[in-house]
C-alpha cells in the first residue's frame, strides 16, 4: 500500500509541480496517473522511489515513511520503469536483465534461472537473447525487457512511467494486454503514468487524473468516465465518454442486464462476435457492417442472440441510471 | 636515385643509433602518456562532480596547449634546475604529460557527462551507488569518446617528443637536430619519417585497444 499525504513539490523557483496530494495505492492495483504534459505526473511518480525530494508532506510504503528508508535499499525494492526503457547499451540482455540482483549479490546461478524465467515471462526466448545487446532488439522488445529488469528482484511495487508511450499503436496495445497478462500473475502495486485516457482506462483499477499538480478526480475508470467530477475532467475524457467506457464491459454484462435480441430468422452470413467481446468493439462492428445485429456466439461457439445498436443504447442508459444504487454496474469485467 | 641509395645505405649503417632514438622516443612519450591518463581520466570524472573547478582546470589545460611546444621546455629548464634536473628527461617527461591533459581531461569530462540522461536517470532509479553507476554505466559508455581524447594526446606527443632533444631528453629530435645542424637532409627525412611512423603504429595500437576496451553493444 502507497500512501500520499499532503505531497507537495515546489521545484527551486518554479510554480508548485505537484501540490497538496493525497491518495491511497491499495495493494495489487494499477493506478494510472493521468493528466496533460507537464500537469506533475512524472515527477509525483519521482518522488515515491526519492529521485525527486518532497517539499512537504510525506509518502509511505505500508505505513514507513520513505524518508526513513535508506534510498538505495527503497530503490531495489522498487521496479522502474521509463519511456526510453534506460537499458544499459553497453551490457547485454542478460547482464542487463538481472542488474538488481546483481547489485544485491545473487549467486550466478540463481541469476541465470531468474532471468530464463523473467524472459519465458515477457514472451521472449532466453538462450537467443542472452548474448544480445538492446540495440540489436526492437523498440518493443526492449520495453518488454525493461520490464522484465523491472520485475527481476520481484519488488512489490512498481513505477512505471509511459513506458509504452514511444511505441507506435499497434505494438503498444499489444504491450498493454501482455502487460494485463502478466500483472495476473506477479500481481504487483503499480503507478502507472500516462497522458492517454484510452490507456489509462484499459490499464487502470483506478485513475489519478492531475492538473496543475493537483488531484481532479481519483476513482475508478467507470465511475470517472460516468461521473466526472468537474469541467476539467469532462473536457479531459471527452465527448466520446459513454463510449470508451464500452470498453469496459462485455456483451456478457449486455446479456445480465438488458438481454440479448433474438436471432435473426432469415439466413444471416454477417460476422459473429464472441461474448467476452467489450462493447466498445461490438459497437464497431455494427457500425463498419452497416447491419442491424450480430450474432453472439458463447464459449462452446454457440450461438445465443444478437446485439443491435439500440441494445446498447439501453444498457448505457440503465448504466448511469443504475449507478446511484451500487457499484455492481460498473464493476470491472474481463479486461 | 643517388640519393636513395646514399639514404639506404645510411640507414643500414646507423641502424642501431636509430633504433635507440626511436626507443627513447618510445619510452619518453609512452611513460608520460600512462602517467598522463592516470591523472587525466580520474581527474576528469572528478570534475563532472564539481562544476565550478571543472571550469577553472579546462581552461587552465587549454592556456598550456597553446603555449609554444619549445616555449613550454624551455620554462621546464628554470624549474627543474632547482631539484638539479633542469635538463634531460625529467622536464620533457613532466612538459608531455601538461600538453596531454587538455584531450584527455577534456574527452573524459565531455564523455561522463554527456552519457545519456535517462540511463543516469535508470542507474539511480534502480538502485546504483554512485560508484556502481559510474563503473557500470558511466565510464563504459564513455570509452569511446574517452580512447579519443587518449589516442589524440598520444599522436601529439609522439610529434612534441621530437623537440624534447632541445632540452637534452634524447629521442628522435636528436636526429632531426644533427641534420639541421649538418646540413644533412638523410637524418632530417629519417627522423621525421620515423615520427610518422611511430604515431601511425602508437595510433593503431590504440585503435585495438579501444575495440578491446569498449563493449560490443557500443559498436556493431
Ligand atoms: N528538475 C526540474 N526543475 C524545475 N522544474 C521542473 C523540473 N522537473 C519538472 N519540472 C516542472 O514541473 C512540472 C511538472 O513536470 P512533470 O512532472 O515532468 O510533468 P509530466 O510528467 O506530467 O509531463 C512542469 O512544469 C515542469 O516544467
Ligand atoms: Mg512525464
Amino acid at each position: 500500500m502507497i500512501k500520499f499525504d499532503h505531497v507537495t513539490k515546489m521545484f527551486q523557483g518554479g510554480a508548485k509541480a505537484v501540490d497538496d496530494v493525497n491518495f491511497t495505492v491499495e495493494d495489487g492495483d494499477i493506478v494510472v496517473l493521468l493528466g496533460p504534459s507537464g500537469c506533475g505526473k512524472t515527477t509525483l511518480l519521482r518522488m515515491v522511489n526519492r529521485l525527486e525530494s518532497i517539499t512537504s508532506g510525506d509518502i509511505s510504503i505500508d505505513n514507513k515513511s520513505i524518508k526513513r528508508l535508506n534510498d538505495i535499499e527503497l530503490r531495489r525494492a522498487i521496479g522502474y520503469v521509463i519511456q526510453s526503457n534506460g537499458l544499459f547499451p553497453n551490457m547485454t540482455i542478460e547482464s542487463n536483465v538481472t542488474i538488481v540482483p546483481q547489485l544485491l549479490r545473487w549467486d550466478a546461478k540463481k541469476r541465470h534461472n531468474r532471468y530464463k524465467e523473467l524472459m519465458q515471462l515477457i514472451g521472449l526466448d532466453p538462450e537467443k537473447y542472452a548474448k544480445r545487446y538492446p540495440h540489436e532488439l526492437s523498440g518493443g522488445q526492449q520495453q518488454r525487457v525493461g520490464v522484465a529488469r523491472a520485475l527481476a528482484a520481484d519488488p512489490p511495487i512498481l513505477l512505471m512511467d509511459e513506458p509504452f508511450g514511444a511505441l507506435d499503436p499497434i505494438i503498444r496495445e499489444k504491450l498493454q494486454d501482455e502487460f494485463l497478462q502478466i500483472q495476473t500473475e506477479v500481481k504487483k502495486t503499480i503507478l502507472f503514468v500516462s497522458h492517454d485516457i484510452d490507456e489509462a482506462i484499459k490499464m487502470g483499477d483506478k485513475i489519478a487524473l492531475l492538473r496543475d499538480g493537483k488531484i481532479m478526480q481519483y476513482d475508478r475508470p467507470a465511475d470517472l468516465l460516468t461521473h466526472p467530477k468537474n469541467d476539467f475532467v469532462s473536457q479531459f475524457i471527452g465527448e466520446d465518454r459513454m463510449i470508451k467506457g464500452l470498453s469496459l464491459h462485455t456483451i456478457k454484462d449486455l446479456l445480465r442486464e438488458v438481454g440479448l435480441a433474438e436471432m435473426p430468422h432469415q439466413h444471416y452470413d454477417g460476422k459473429t462476435v464472441a461474448g467476452s467481446q467489450n462493447l466498445r468493439n461490438t459497437l464497431s462492428i455494427l457500425m463498419n457492417q452497416g447491419a442491424e445485429q450480430v450474432i453472439v456466439t458463447d464459449h462452446n461457439e454457440q450461438e445465443i442472440g444478437a446485439v443491435t445498436i439500440d441494445l446498447i443504447q439501453r444498457y448505457i442508459a440503465k448504466q448511469i441510471k443504475g449507478k446511484t444504487d451500487a457499484s455492481l454496474p460498473f464493476e470491472r469485467v474481463v479486461r | 636515385m643517388n640519393w636513395l641509395n646514399d639514404w639506404i645505405t645510411y640507414i643500414t649503417i646507423d641502424l642501431s643509433h636509430i633504433l635507440n632514438l626511436t626507443m627513447e622516443h618510445v619510452e619518453l612519450v609512452g611513460l608520460s602518456a600512462i602517467v598522463a591518463i592516470a591523472i587525466g581520466v580520474p581527474l576528469g570524472i572528478y570534475l563532472t562532480t564539481n562544476e565550478a573547478l571543472a571550469g577553472t582546470v579546462l581552461q587552465a589545460t587549454s592556456i598550456i596547449m597553446t603555449i609554444p611546444s619549445i616555449a613550454l621546455f624551455g620554462i621546464m629548464i628554470p624549474v627543474f634546475s632547482l631539484i638539479n634536473q633542469g635538463i634531460g628527461f625529467v622536464p620533457a617527461f613532466i612538459a608531455l604529460i601538461l600538453y596531454s591533459q587538455l584531450p584527455i581531461i577534456r574527452n573524459t569530462y565531455t564523455a561522463i557527462k554527456n552519457v545519456n540522461p535517462d540511463l543516469k536517470d535508470a542507474a539511480i532509479g534502480i538502485g546504483m551507488k554512485p560508484i556502481q553507476r559510474l563503473v557500470r554505466v558511466e565510464i563504459p559508455n564513455a570509452i569511446p569518446i574517452i580512447m579519443a581524447g587518449v589516442r589524440t594526446s598520444v599522436v601529439m606527443n609522439i610529434g612534441i617528443g621530437a623537440i624534447a632533444s632541445f632540452i637534452g631528453a634524447g629521442g628522435l629530435g636528436v636526429l632531426i637536430n644533427q641534420g639541421i645542424t649538418r646540413s644533412d637532409e638523410k637524418l632530417i627525412v629519417t627522423g621525421a619519417l620515423a615520427v610518422s611512423v611511430l604515431a601511425i603504429i602508437a595510433d593503431a595500437i590504440l585503435w585495438i585497444v579501444q575495440k578491446l576496451l569498449t563493449s560490443r553493444g557500443l559498436t556493431d
